[in-house]
C-alpha cells in the first residue's frame, strides 16, 4: 500500500520496505493530528454540509420515483462520504473517494445498464411494463359511441364514492361507477347540474385534486354493458365510449368483444391472438442471449455489420498509424535547428488540432463534393470523382479527413517526447560513429515509442469510437445496398450502434444495440490490454 | 434528419381545406366553459424552438385565468419523438407534446399517447387534419397545420405559369437559359424519398396502398410495372442520364442554387421560402408536374399536439387544447411563430391571401397523407437508399425491385 503522504517524494522505489516499517519511519499523517476546530475543520464541514444535503435530495427523490437501487446506492455513498471525510483512519480513501464516485455514477452504472438492456428487448414497441402496455390496449379499444351528445356534466360525491351527473335535456342523470345512470331530478338550465338530489356537487377545485380519479371513472349508461358508459375528460362535459378490450389478468389474456380475439400475453413481451395479429403496444422483456445471438445469426445483419467490423478495425489502425508516422517526421524535421521559422511553422501545423473536429468534418464534406466541392474543381481539374458515393474512395476521403485532424496531436507529443531525449545517448552514439538513420532507429524511434505508447493505444481506443468524424463526415454513407438500419461503407461499429438504436427516426432497437455496444466494450478492452502489455516489454528494452 | 417531420393529409382534406378557406365565417368555436382554478398544477409542455412563443401566449392566458402554471420545455423537433417514447413510460415525460402526425404509428405502438376529445373545436378543423391524427379510429391528438412540398419556380426565368408535365417544365427550365432547368434535394447520398414522392405517385407506384376509407394498408404498393417505371425515370434522370437529378445536391446546396438564380424550379416546402428568396428572386408556388402521366401528389403532413398516456394532469391538459389553443388568437399566434398551414378554418381563409400560401394550398391539395402506421419506421432506410443507388446510375428495374423485397421483407 503506497502512502500518499511519503514525504521522501519518490514514486518508484525498487524495494519497498514493509508498510509497519515505512509507518514508523513516516511523520504521522496530518489526518492523525488533527488537534481542534480550525478553519479547514469549518471549511470541510460546510462542504459536508452541502454534498448532505444534494444527497438527501437526491435520497428524497429516488424514494418518490420508487427506484429503489439508485436510492440504495444514493444512501451508501452518502453514508460512505460522511464517514470517509469524518474519521480520522481511510486517509487514502479521502483523496480517492470522489474519482470513486463518479466513476461508479458516470461508468459503472452505465456500463451496468447497458448491459442490462442487452438482454431486454427495449425498442419500438415495447418500451414500457405490461401494466402499460395493458393501459394503451385499454385505451385504443374504448370507442366514443358514434351517436353520442356531449352532455353538460358535473362530477359528484356520496360518502367517499364518485360518480358523474349530466343534463339530458333537463333530466338530472347520475350515477357511479357500481351504480348506473339514472334520472334524478330535473333542471330548467341548460348547463352541468348545479344540484343533484343524494349527491354533493364537487367543485372545480375539487375536481382537480382528483384528476387520476376522474379521467378514470366510466358510468355505466344502463345495466347492458353494450350500451357503453359516461366519462369525462375536461370535468365539464361528458361523452359515452363503449370499451372494447377487456383485460383478465388472471389468465392474463386481452378479449375484443367487438370480434372475439382473445390476445394472450407471450413471453416477447406482445399481445398475440391465437392467428399470430399483436396488438400494437408490447411491453419490455427480458430475452436473455437473444440480441447477441441476432448479431451473430440475423442473415440480413451478418454481412454488413462483418463489413463494419473490419472496416472500425482498419480505420482505428490507419487513424492512429498514418498521423502519427506524419506527426513523428514532421516533429524530426522542426526539431533541427537549422530550420528556419520553426516557431512559426508549428504553430501552423497544430492549426487543424485547434479547429472543432465536427466543424472540420462538415467543412470538409463540403469540399468533397463531387460536383459543388473544391478539391475536384481545383485540384483534379474539375473531375467527376464520387468521393463521398464510392465505397473505396469515401473510405479514403474519411480517413484522410481524420488524418488531416489528428496528426497535429501526435506533432505536438513526438515534438515533446524527441525534445525530452537524453542528450548523453544520442551524443554516445555520434561518438561510436551511428549514422543519423542508425540513431534514428536505434535510439529516438524506441524511446519516441516507450513515451507515447500509452498515447498510441489510447488514441486507438479513441478512433475505434471516433463517432463524430464519421457521423458528421457522411454519416457512415454510402449505404450498403439492402443492409438494415441505414448501415453504410464507412460506418464504424460505434456509428453502426447509433444507426440501430433508431434514434435518428428509424425503427428503434435499443436492446440489439446495447448488445453490439457490449461486443464493442469487449473488444476495445482486450486490444487495450494486450498492448499495455506489450508497452511493458517496450520498458524493459528501455 | 428527415425533413419530413411533416406530414399527412388527405386529398380529400386538401379539397376540404380549399373549400374551407373560400367558405363562410364560422361562429366563435370556444365554449365559454367555465374557468377552471387550477392553481397548485403545473401542466408541462414540450415544444420546439419555433413555436415556443405561440404556446407562450396560450400558456400566458391559460396562467392568468386559472392559476395553473405551464412550463414549457424546449426540445429539438427531431428529439421529440424518441425522447417521448421513452420518458412518458418511465413517468417522466410531459404532459403534452407538439408532433407531426407521422408520430402517431410509433406512439400507439408505444402506447405513450392518450385519446382526446376535440369537442367543439372539431368543426373548426379541417377533416383531413383529424384524420391525420386518427388512428384505426380513434383520434389521439390536436391538430393545428398542414405541410406539403410544392414547385417552386423563379418566375424571372420561367414566368409564373405552372408547368403541365416533367418534360414540359425541362423543356422552359432549358430555354430560360438557367445554368440547371431543375433541382431537387437529394440530401446528398443519404436519399430524399420524401421530397421525390410526388413524382413517384405521378407513376401511380404508392409506398402503401390505400384502402377504400383511405387508410393505408401495410400492403407495399412500389412494386411493379409502376414501381419500375418510376425507378426507370429516375435513373434517366440520374447523374448516368440527364443529370437533372444527382446526389451531390443536400438542402444547402438546393436552397443556394435556386436562391442565386442557377436553378429555374426546385421542389421545396414552405420552411425553405426564406432561404429560396434570400437572394431576391421571385417566385411563384405551383403543384409539382406529372413525370408519369397521373397526378403528381406530395406527402402532406400535419402538425399537432399530443396528450400522454401517462399525464397526471390529463384533465387540465385536455382543458388547455380545447379551451386555450382551440382559440382564433392561439391559432393566429401559432402561425404567426411559425407559418404553416392553418388547420383551423378562421385563421385558414385569412392566410389564403398570400399567394405563397395559397400554392402551398393547391398542391396539397393534390397531396396523399404520408403514412402514420409504424411500418413506416422501416420503410425511408431502403428507400432512400435505392433511389440514390438508380440516381447514381445503378440497375433501375433489379435494385427497385430488391429494395421493394427488402421492405417487404422488413415489416414482415
Amino acid at each position: 500500500m503506497s502512502s500518499p503522504h511519503d514525504t521522501t517524494g519518490t514514486t518508484t522505489e525498487a524495494t519497498p520496505p514493509t508498510p509497519a516499517a515505512r509507518r514508523a519511519a513516516l511523520p504521522e499523517p496530518h489526518g492523525r493530528r488533527w488537534n481542534g476546530l480550525g478553519w479547514g475543520f469549518l471549511v470541510k464541514l460546510a462542504i459536508m454540509a452541502v454534498i448532505n444535503a444534494f444527497g438527501l435530495l437526491g435520497i428524497v427523490a429516488a424514494y418518490r420515483a420508487e427506484s429503489w437501487v439508485i436510492l440504495a446506492v444514493a444512501v451508501l455513498l452518502l453514508v460512505a462520504a460522511d464517514i470517509v471525510y469524518f474519521t480520522k483512519r481511510a486517509l487514502p480513501l479521502k483523496y480517492l473517494l470522489p474519482g470513486l464516485a463518479f466513476l461508479l455514477i458516470f461508468q459503472v452504472f452505465i456500463f451496468a445498464y447497458t448491459a442490462y438492456i442487452a438482454f431486454t428487448n427495449y425498442g419500438a414497441g415495447h418500451v414500457g411494463t405490461q401494466e402499460q402496455a395493458v393501459q394503451a390496449a385499454l385505451i385504443q379499444g374504448e370507442r366514443l359511441v358514434e351517436d353520442s351528445e356531449r352532455y353538460p356534466l358535473s362530477v359528484i360525491e356520496r360518502g367517499g364514492e364518485y360518480g358523474l351527473a349530466i343534463n339530458d335535456d333537463g333530466d338530472i342523470r347520475a350515477g357511479s361507477a357500481e351504480q348506473p345512470l339514472e334520472v334524478v331530478g330535473e333542471t330548467s338550465d341548460s348547463g352541468a347540474p348545479a344540484e343533484v338530489p343524494g349527491w354533493t356537487v364537487l367543485s372545480v377545485n375539487q375536481i382537480l385534486s382528483l384528476q387520476s380519479e376522474i379521467t378514470a371513472l366510466r358510468v355505466p349508461v344502463s345495466d347492458d354493458p353494450n350500451d357503453g358508459s359516461l366519462r369525462t375528460r375536461d370535468g365539464s362535459t361528458g361523452t359515452i365510449y363503449v370499451s372494447t378490450m377487456a383485460w383478465d389478468e388472471q389468465a392474463q389474456t386481452i378479449t375484443d368483444s367487438t370480434t372475439g380475439t382473445v390476445y394472450h400475453a407471450t413471453d416477447a413481451g406482445t399481445f398475440t391472438s391465437e392467428d399470430g395479429e399483436s396488438l400494437p403496444a408490447g411491453w419490455m422483456v427480458h430475452v436473455g442471449f437473444d440480441n447477441f445471438q441476432r448479431l451473430f445469426t440475423d442473415s440480413s445483419l451478418v454481412e454488413p455489420l462483418a463489413l463494419v467490423t473490419v472496416w472500425t478495425f482498419a480505420w482505428a489502425f490507419l487513424s492512429v498509424a498514418v498521423p502519427f508516422a506524419i506527426g513523428l517526421v514532421l516533429a524530426i524535421i522542426f526539431n533541427d535547428e537549422r530550420l528556419r521559422g520553426r516557431k512559426v511553422l508549428r504553430t501552423l501545423f497544430i492549426l487543424p488540432y485547434a479547429f472543432p473536429a465536427f466543424m472540420s468534418a462538415l467543412l470538409w464534406r463540403g469540399m468533397f463534393n463531387s460536383e459543388f466541392g473544391v478539391i475536384n474543381d481545383v485540384f483534379f481539374g474539375g473531375a467527376n470523382i464520387d468521393w463521398l458515393g464510392d465505397p473505396w474512395l469515401a473510405r479514403f476521403a474519411v480517413l484522410f479527413v481524420n488524418v488531416w485532424l489528428t496528426f497535429p496531436y501526435f506533432f505536438l507529443v513526438c515534438t515533446g517526447a524527441i525534445q525530452a531525449l537524453p542528450a548523453d545517448a544520442l551524443e554516445a552514439a555520434e561518438i561510436d560513429g551511428a549514422g543519423r538513420f542508425r540513431q534514428l532507429r536505434s535510439i529516438i524511434l524506441p524511446l519516441v515509442l516507450v513515451a507515447t505508447a500509452p498515447l498510441l493505444i489510447s488514441s486507438f481506443a479513441f478512433s475505434f469510437n471516433n463517432f463524430t468524424i464519421i457521423y458528421m463526415f457522411n454519416s457512415g454513407g454510402p449505404a450498403i445496398p439492402g443492409a438494415p438500419y441505414t448501415l453504410g461503407y464507412t460506418d464504424i461499429l460505434i456509428s453502426a450502434i447509433w444507426d440501430i438504436s433508431g434514434i435518428n427516426g428509424g425503427k428503434a432497437d435499443y436492446g440489439l444495440a446495447s448488445a453490439l455496444s457490449i461486443m464493442v466494450f469487449i473488444v476495445v478492452a482486450v486490444i487495450s490490454t494486450i498492448a499495455f502489455r506489450q508497452t511493458k516489454k517496450l520498458e524493459e528494452y528501455q | 434528419m428527415r425533413k419530413m417531420g411533416i406530414g399527412i393529409a388527405a386529398l380529400a382534406s386538401a379539397t376540404l381545406l380549399l373549400a374551407g378557406c373560400s367558405g363562410s365565417s364560422t361562429p366563435e368555436s370556444t365554449e365559454s366553459g367555465d374557468a377552471i382554478d387550477a392553481s397548485g398544477v403545473t401542466l408541462t409542455i414540450w415544444t420546439d424552438a419555433n413555436r415556443k412563443p405561440a404556446i407562450e401566449a396560450a400558456a400566458k392566458t391559460f396562467e392568468e385565468e386559472t392559476g395553473g402554471k405551464i412550463e414549457l420545455v424546449q426540445k429539438n423537433f427531431e428529439d421529440i419523438r424518441n425522447d417521448f417514447i421513452n420518458q412518458v413510460p418511465t413517468g417522466n415525460g410531459p404532459d403534452i407534446t407538439v408532433g407531426a402526425h407521422d408520430f402517431l404509428g410509433s406512439f400507439v405502438e408505444a402506447g405513450v399517447i392518450d385519446t382526446v376529445d376535440l369537442g367543439d373545436a372539431a368543426d373548426q378543423l379541417e377533416q383531413v387534419a383529424i384524420d391525420a391524427f386518427t388512428y384505426d379510429g380513434q383520434v389521439y391528438g390536436f391538430p393545428y397545420a398542414l405541410e406539403s412540398i410544392a414547385l417552386i419556380q423563379n418566375t424571372d426565368l420561367v414566368g409564373e405559369d405552372a408547368p403541365a408535365t416533367w418534360d414540359d417544365m425541362i423543356a422552359k427550365g432549358v430555354a430560360s437559359g438557367a445554368e440547371r432547368p431543375f433541382v431537387i434535394n437529394t440530401a446528398l447520398e443519404t436519399g430524399d424519398a420524401y421530397t421525390m414522392y410526388g413524382f413517384q405517385t405521378s407513376f401511380g407506384a404508392p409506398v402503401f396502398v390505400q384502402d377504400a376509407s383511405g387508410s393505408y394498408t401495410s400492403e407495399v404498393g412500389m412494386g411493379g410495372d409502376a414501381g419500375n417505371a418510376f425507378a426507370a425515370w429516375l435513373g434517366a434522370n440520374g447523374q448516368t442520364g440527364t443529370g437533372y437529378i444527382s446526389t451531390t445536391v443536400d438542402y444547402d446546396i438546393n436552397n443556394e442554387l435556386f436562391a442565386s438564380g442557377k436553378a429555374a424550379y426546385t421542389v421545396q416546402g414552405p420552411w425553405a421560402i426564406e432561404a429560396l428568396t434570400a437572394q431576391g428572386v421571385n417566385i411563384k408556388v405551383n403543384p409539382i408536374p406529372s413525370a408519369g402521366g397521373e397526378t403528381a401528389a406530395p406527402f402532406v403532413g400535419v402538425q399537432g399536439f399530443y396528450v400522454s398516456s401517462q399525464s397526471k394532469n390529463a384533465l387540465v391538459a385536455q382543458q388547455f387544447l380545447t379551451h386555450y389553443l382551440a382559440t382564433d388568437e392561439a391559432q393566429q399566434a401559432l402561425y404567426d411563430a411559425d407559418p404553416r398551414l392553418p388547420a383551423w378554418k378562421p385563421v385558414a381563409e385569412k392566410v389564403a391571401a398570400d399567394p405563397v400560401v395559397a400554392g402551398f394550398l393547391a398542391s396539397s391539395a393534390a397531396g396523399v397523407p404520408q403514412p402514420s402506421i409504424p411500418e413506416m419506421g422501416s420503410v425511408w432506410d431502403l428507400w432512400n437508399a435505392a433511389q440514390v443507388q438508380i440516381i447514381k446510375g445503378a440497375d433501375p428495374a433489379s435494385t427497385w425491385t430488391k429494395m421493394v423485397s427488402d421492405v417487404q421483407a422488413a415489416i414482415g
